[in-house]
């Protein structure tokens, strides 16, 4: 029945998978994204409060979101490499790491450009700002950590642990900001509250999400295929493709 | 060897390996000596950075005392397992019969004798020199007892994954850390500011006691396994 995950642990099948995968989901992203784009910012219409400003939700939401969802595949697969050795989920979890940075990185800079208009400043220390901050500085330690240990083996599964030790620290430090934020700052800037949107944003937003969640998986079909010509630079096959010319 | 690898009970393994620590410690005075004058000195330059009056003071006096607490922890840190991985006493602790998280427990428990304790019993010299209010005392120092424990448990996480990387390690180990140490800073100097203010601590209180009883039953696991790693990597 499981026959199928050992399939998994073979890095040219997998290679192969993720070559023929890479385009389809970055086509897909491309289509998500452009459609998103148009519907967003050209048929939506302006909302009455925050005229044309809102529409970088239709970038920070689905950064934002992405940013926690590379983050639990990382510590996933993280866990998976601890647990049962297993090569691959190791490179996904290495893979994932910048992307969900980048992505943590959009999310505050866009949140950022987005305050501006909205609360007068671009930089308030509202609890989801700073859990998002601190969340880029947990993907920067993890990477910091990766870079430093020489030994690849040692270096992944150092790795690893970190990253699994993060998962159990983020929903405390999220909730551990959140409190934090309403004992110091009373309500006197209305936070952005999830309005019930209009149908014409939602689907723009809903695409969006989707693009960048399309967009993750094509980055890191391209990225887990790096990290598998690096690990298996010695072996036969890398060799044939190398001198066939298909990397 | 011991032809019995069980017949040391954990308590006694315990017990051994906190005087062994705190025997190696007290040897080399540093170790837990410039930790505390760390702690001291970084206090005093915010008076001299930030301008002496009484009102400022007293009000960033928890976050600075407590911001500063959580440094001389993680520098003192940096070295937890540096020589037992150096001198192979770590490779000993792996391969023995007993479980590594005791041993880690062990090792934390004398750090933060050396490191930790210290602090908290300095910290109401500190509180006077930042113009603290003195109700707040107490809670000032309950809230380092039960802080620097976990600050120490979770530190541990970061020694441990840390311990192969030679030049640089210290830092890292900071960049790795302080991230995860957010929490603790929040509900500790919280509470001081909120006894400060004549608010009730309870709550704070509770939340440190909630945290050193997940650090305290699950770091010592990371700890363990992050030391496997290190000293695999050999």
């Amino acid at each position: 029945m499981f026959k199928w995950i050992h399939r998994f642990g073979s890095s040219p099948f997998v290679y192969r998978a993720a070559s023929w995968l890479a385009p389809v989901f970055g086509l897909g992203a491309a289509a998500c994204i452009l459609v998103g784009l148009y519907l967003g910012l050209v048929v939506a219409p302006a909302d009455y409060e925050q005229g044309d400003s809102y529409r970088i939700i239709f970038v920070h939401v689905p950064s934002a979101w992405m940013s926690m969802f590379v983050y639990m595949v990382m510590a996933t697969s993280s866990a998976v490499f601890l647990i049962w050795r297993m090569k691959l989920a190791d490179v996904v979890a290495w893979a994932s790491a910048p992307i969900g940075a980048s992505f943590t990185l959009i999310a505050l800079v866009t949140g950022a450009f987005w305050g501006k208009p909205m609360w007068g400043t671009y930089w308030i220390w509202d609890a989801r700002l700073t859990s998002e901050l601190l969340l880029l500085f947990i993907y920067l330690g993890y990477m910091a950590l990766r870079s430093s240990i020489e030994q690849p083996q040692t270096a992944a599964r150092a790795a690893a642990i970190l990253a699994v030790v993060g998962v159990v620290n983020i929903p405390i430090i999220h909730f551990s900001v959140e409190w934090w934020n309403t004992l110091h700052q009373p309500a006197t800037i209305s936070k952005l509250d999830k309005p019930s949107m209009h149908i014409s944003m939602l689907r723009p937003l809903l695409l969006m999400v989707a693009g960048f969640q399309l967009l993750y998986f094509h980055q890191l079909m391209v990225r887990v295929k790096t990290g598998i010509l690096q690990r298996e630079a010695r072996s036969a096959w890398v060799a044939e493709l190398v001198a066939n010319n298909r990397v | 060897m011991d032809s019995h690898p069980q017949s040391i009970g954990l308590v006694a393994l315990f017990r051994s390996l906190l005087s062994r620590e705190l025997a190696v410690a007290i040897r080399s005075p540093g170790q837990w000596l410039n930790p505390i004058l760390f702690f001291i000195i970084v206090i005093t330059l915010f008076p001299l950075g930030v301008g002496p009056g009484p009102n400022t003071l007293s009000i960033i006096a928890p976050g600075v005392i407590w911001v500063s607490a959580l440094l001389s922890v993680m520098l003192s840190l940096q070295s937890l397992f540096y020589d037992d991985l150096h001198n192979g006493s770590l490779e000993q602790f792996v391969l023995s019969a007993q479980p590594l998280s005791v041993v880690v427990l062990a090792k934390v428990l004398a750090w933060w004798l050396l490191a930790g304790l210290p602090l908290l019993l300095v910290s109401p010299l500190l509180a006077i020199l930042m113009n603290l209010q003195g109700s707040a005392i107490p809670v000032l120092m309950l809230s380092l007892l039960l802080g620097t424990l976990t600050l120490i448990l979770v530190g541990a996480i970061g020694a441990a994954l840390t311990a192969t990387v030679g030049n640089g390690g210290g830092i890292l180990m900071s960049l790795l850390v302080l991230p995860l140490t957010v929490p603790v800073l929040i509900f500790g100097s919280g509470a001081v500011q909120a006894a400060a203010s004549q608010m009730p601590v309870g709550g704070h209180l509770s939340l440190l006691v909630a945290l050193l009883a997940l650090a305290l039953s699950l770091a010592p696991l990371a700890t363990a396994a992050a030391l496997r790693v290190a000293v695999s990597a050999g």
